[in-house]
């Protein structure tokens, strides 16, 4: 394995490449089709080069491990405000994850819904392309139209433009206080509305989820809010007013405890820890949610974002989206032995004219098609 | 600010585009008569006219897609109109283009309250998509001062940002998917009702492309429920390092207001003469808005407040009603207009790290006196986008050069003190030649090849965006018979 100690260094080593390369962070993500080539580590790359707290701005090296980066932010009472999950419970990896990672795979939390996916919270980037050019765009500040957005193009495209070597990201302050409203026994029907309910509201919540949350997994929907006590305290019972006619059992939780083992099951899919099940993560609207679960009876579910994000447990080999024929969105294969990513695609496939455009940009960012290949399909 | 010389072979064929073009559309849909034509010579920058060979105005995406096509072959430069409301020159044509508006695509087609979605064509204006889902008691965010006019077409152009940006986030942060007609008049679909698109991130990409990648004919976009109530505080200080640090400490505290904005002495004394909106006499003056109920916002103006007060204000004025607010906002949002009625002036853009404000705003006092011309300030505080407006007179022969010699100091600072040319307005010709002052050769070059996936003929708004030299072989491409 190359692990660069700059990224000049990098760059080196991309010039000099001659076959396919495995690019990773800390290695605790491997999602997508199975890449054959030689490993290149981010490790080397890492430290936080800025931090204006009162600019509410961040810049890391790609390979500096989240939990440096979210340490320093708590120090600060700050936060990143996408709320990145963490894989290792869900896909039984071991080793610290880096934020190079989490912008390569565009990781966000619960809080997606209201404050944005890791893509809108990243203000800048520098990476190396595939024949070793070192490349900028975005910078350090909010607000930048400055030519073209290459900076929500590297998120998610999981190193197969170029290999990260520096982020910039947009934090937000902490909040005081967190309530979650927490709902028994209701079916994925009511759940959603009922999260429908609360999203479209003006209480602002910051995270919706339902599924095998409650004790012996049993169904629990969890409205979350956070802000000053009094008025978390204020928007809980307004929330709980405003929901009380769907039935289910109400209560608020707002022990910081106890709310953030429940949210942290959530933002992990930790409910799927150590099971010998495939998990496809599934992008759909939210009130496409319960046509979901009809179609999919057998399958474990977790849902996210209102019902827009969902989390499935399936047979391993199960090729999920066929049976959602019809339904609008995109499903993803993040959990399952590498043979089976390989035969069914981890990734979507893309109608024609855009995977062109998808091609096209692959080919100009690395001509030679050594970064990652094939990894996005 | 120079164009590109118009192709004679195109302008020779005119005749010939605008039957085919007459061919697809209704009648009353190609605007070619020099009379009328001249309605399109210009947008906000009004400094650089042009007529365009034509204009269209096609009603649905079928008849964008078919007269991209005919341009495509036709070897014809497109350039997309919003509005035209653009600050930076973004739909200034050329004499060899046509331009493509999408002024008669301003249908809603759908609004989902429980997907928190609205679906709409995007030569809709930025108002009345709010105007659409407000009796629900629902709007959607961004909200640029040109909002009354503005194309959601053209806010996704330039990735438009507004006041309250600060709190929910700019167009790339509320768009959730669009249906896009590539030059060749190809028909995509990116991104829809749900969350996350799969692939590369197409959809941010073309956000802020400056209808250099394709033209967005509907959008999807975020609607929000509206905050049980609003309310902004004002406050005068004596100098701008002051307000400066009350705006960091503000944020440092923990609360997030939906915006901070920053006037200065200039721009304070002109919109209150302008708008009697009662402004103080200081140097500096910052309008902080929060949102929820009662209790929450006298919760945050609190916080607010107790800070402000440390930095000793000559001036603290809490909203105490909406009559209130509305009087404490009149002022900043006439700043442009009022500013206009005294002057002719040129806005600048620019962002900065918040922590540089008094520096840069020293820095712009001082090359202001280098010049010979004044210079009022009014910022988005919060987020560090500035806009330096400076008088000039366009009578007087000389000054807008000066002027713009000027504005390309200020935003050559801007980019030394670590920050942008431009944060919301874009760069379209205004700002195109200093683009090399931010980026590197290499940097420019991965951005022109996106172009050239998505237009390899560089047909659509080609001279936009990068310095000319730097796009010359690109556009060189002769223009291609039917």
């Amino acid at each position: 394995m190359q692990i660069p100690r700059d990224e000049s260094d990098v760059a080196d080593a991309l010039k000099a490449a001659t076959a396919p390369i495995r690019i990773t962070g800390g290695g605790t993500r491997p999602i997508g089709n199975p890449v054959e080539g030689d490993a290149l580590s981010t490790e080397g790359l890492s430290g936080i080069t800025l931090y204006e707290p009162g600019a509410l701005t961040i810049v890391a090296k790609a390979g500096t491990p989240v939990g440096e980066i979210e340490a320093a932010l708590r120090a600060e009472n700050q936060r990143l405000p996408f709320e990145p999950m963490d894989h290792r419970a869900l896909l039984g990896t071991e080793g610290a994850p880096t934020i190079g990672g989490v912008v390569a795979a565009n990781v966000s939390g619960p809080r997606r819904i209201q404050a944005g996916a890791c893509r809108d919270s990243l203000i800048g980037v520098r990476f190396v392309d595939g024949v070793g050019t070192v490349l900028k765009n975005g910078g350090r500040v909010m607000k930048n139209v400055t030519g073209y957005d290459l900076v929500k193009l590297m998120a998610g495209s999981y190193g197969t433009l170029g290999v990260l070597t520096e982020v910039s990201f947009k934090v937000l302050p902490t909040t005081a206080a967190t309530g979650t409203v927490l709902i028994d026994g209701l079916d994925v029907g009511t759940a959603v509305q009922a999260m429908s309910t609360a999203l479209g509201s003006p209480y602002e919540v910051t995270g919706a989820a339902h599924g095998p949350l409650g004790p012996d997994g049993a169904a629990l929907t969890m409205i979350r809010i956070e802000g000053f006590e009094s008025s978390v305290t204020y928007r809980g019972g307004e929330l709980q007013r405003a929901l009380s006619h769907l039935g289910g059992d109400l209560s608020f939780e707002t022990d910081p405890e106890v709310g953030a083992e429940l949210w942290s099951t959530v933002r992990n899919a930790s409910v799927f820890q150590g099971t010998d099940e495939d998990v496809w993560r599934l992008s759909v609207k939210p009130t496409d949610a319960p046509k979901v679960a009809e179609a999919l009876d057998d399958a474990r579910l977790l849902f996210d974002w209102g019902g827009g994000l969902i989390w499935a447990g399936v047979a391993p080999g199960t090729y999920l989206w066929s049976a959602l024929a019809g339904i609008d969105g995109h499903a993803t294969l993040v959990r399952a032995a590498a043979d089976i990513r390989k035969a069914l695609g981890a990734f979507h496939p893309e109608p024609a004219p855009v995977a062109a455009l998808s091609e096209g940009l692959r080919r100009k960012f690395d001509p030679r098609g050594i970064l990652n290949p094939g990894l996005m399909g | 600010m120079d164009m590109p010389a118009p192709n004679p072979e195109i302008l020779a064929k005119k005749s010939r585009i605008v039957s085919r073009l007459q061919d697809v559309l209704p009648k009353d849909a190609v605007i070619h008569e020099e009379t009328e034509t001249r309605a399109y010579e210009c947008d906000a920058l009004t400094a650089y006219k042009c007529p365009p060979l034509c204009a269209v105005l096609p009603s649905n995406t079928e008849e964008v897609s078919a007269v991209l096509k005919i341009c495509h072959e036709e070897g014809v430069p497109v350039v997309p109109r919003g509005s035209g409301t653009s600050l930076a020159g973004g739909a200034l044509p050329t004499a060899d283009s046509v331009i493509l508006g999408v002024a008669r695509l301003n249908d809603v087609l759908e609004a989902d309250y429980e997907n928190r979605v609205i679906r709409v064509q995007s030569g809709r204006t930025n108002l009345s998509v709010s105007g659409a889902v407000e009796h629900e008691d629902f709007f959607y965010a961004p909200d640029p001062s040109s909002q009354l006019a503005c194309a959601i077409a053209g806010n996704i152009a330039m990735n438009s940002g507004g006041a309250h940006c600060l709190k929910y986030g700019v167009t790339t942060n509320n768009l959730l998917g669009v249906t896009m007609v590539l030059m060749d008049g190809t028909v995509i679909e990116l991104g829809g009702a749900h969350l996350d698109a799969p692939g590369y991130d197409l959809l941010g990409l073309i956000c802020g492309s400056e209808g250099q990648l394709g033209v967005v004919t509907e959008a999807t976009l975020r609607i929000l429920r509206k905050p049980e109530g609003a309310r902004p505080v004002l406050m005068g200080f004596n100098s701008a390092e002051v307000a400066g640090a009350c705006v960091a400490d503000i944020i440092k505290a923990g609360v997030l207001p939906v915006a901070i904005e920053y006037m200065d002495r200039l721009c304070i004394e002109v919109t209150d003469k302008f708008s009697g909106a009662g402004y103080p006499d200081c140097e500096a003056l910052l309008i902080v808005e929060v949102e929820g109920s009662e209790e929450e916002i006298d919760e945050q103006l609190g916080v607010i407040l107790q800070i402000a007060r440390k930095h000793e204000p000559v001036e603290l004025r809490e909203s105490k009603s909406p009559e209130e607010s509305a009087k404490i906002w009149l002022g900043r949002k006439s700043a442009f207009g009022a500013i206009g009625q005294i002057n002719d002036y040129m806005c600048l853009d620019g962002t900065i790290p918040v922590s540089s404000l008094p520096h840069v705003l020293r820095r712009i006092g001082e090359m202001s006196e280098e010049y010979g011309l004044q210079v009022g300030n009014v910022f988005h505080a919060g987020d560090g986008n500035m806009h330096p407006l400076i008088l000039f007179d366009a009578n007087k022969p000389g000054d807008l050069e000066t002027c713009e010699a000027f504005g390309a100091e200020i935003l050559k600072l801007c980019v030394e003190v670590g920050g942008c040319l431009t944060g919301e307005h874009g760069v379209g010709i205004e700002k195109r030649d200093l683009m090399t002052a931010q980026f590197s050769g290499e940097d420019m070059e991965a951005q022109m090849q996106v172009k050239d996936v998505f237009d390899p003929a560089w047909l659509l708004n080609p001279a936009k965006v990068f310095p000319l030299q730097a796009t010359e072989a690109r556009r060189a491409q002769p223009a291609r018979a039917a």
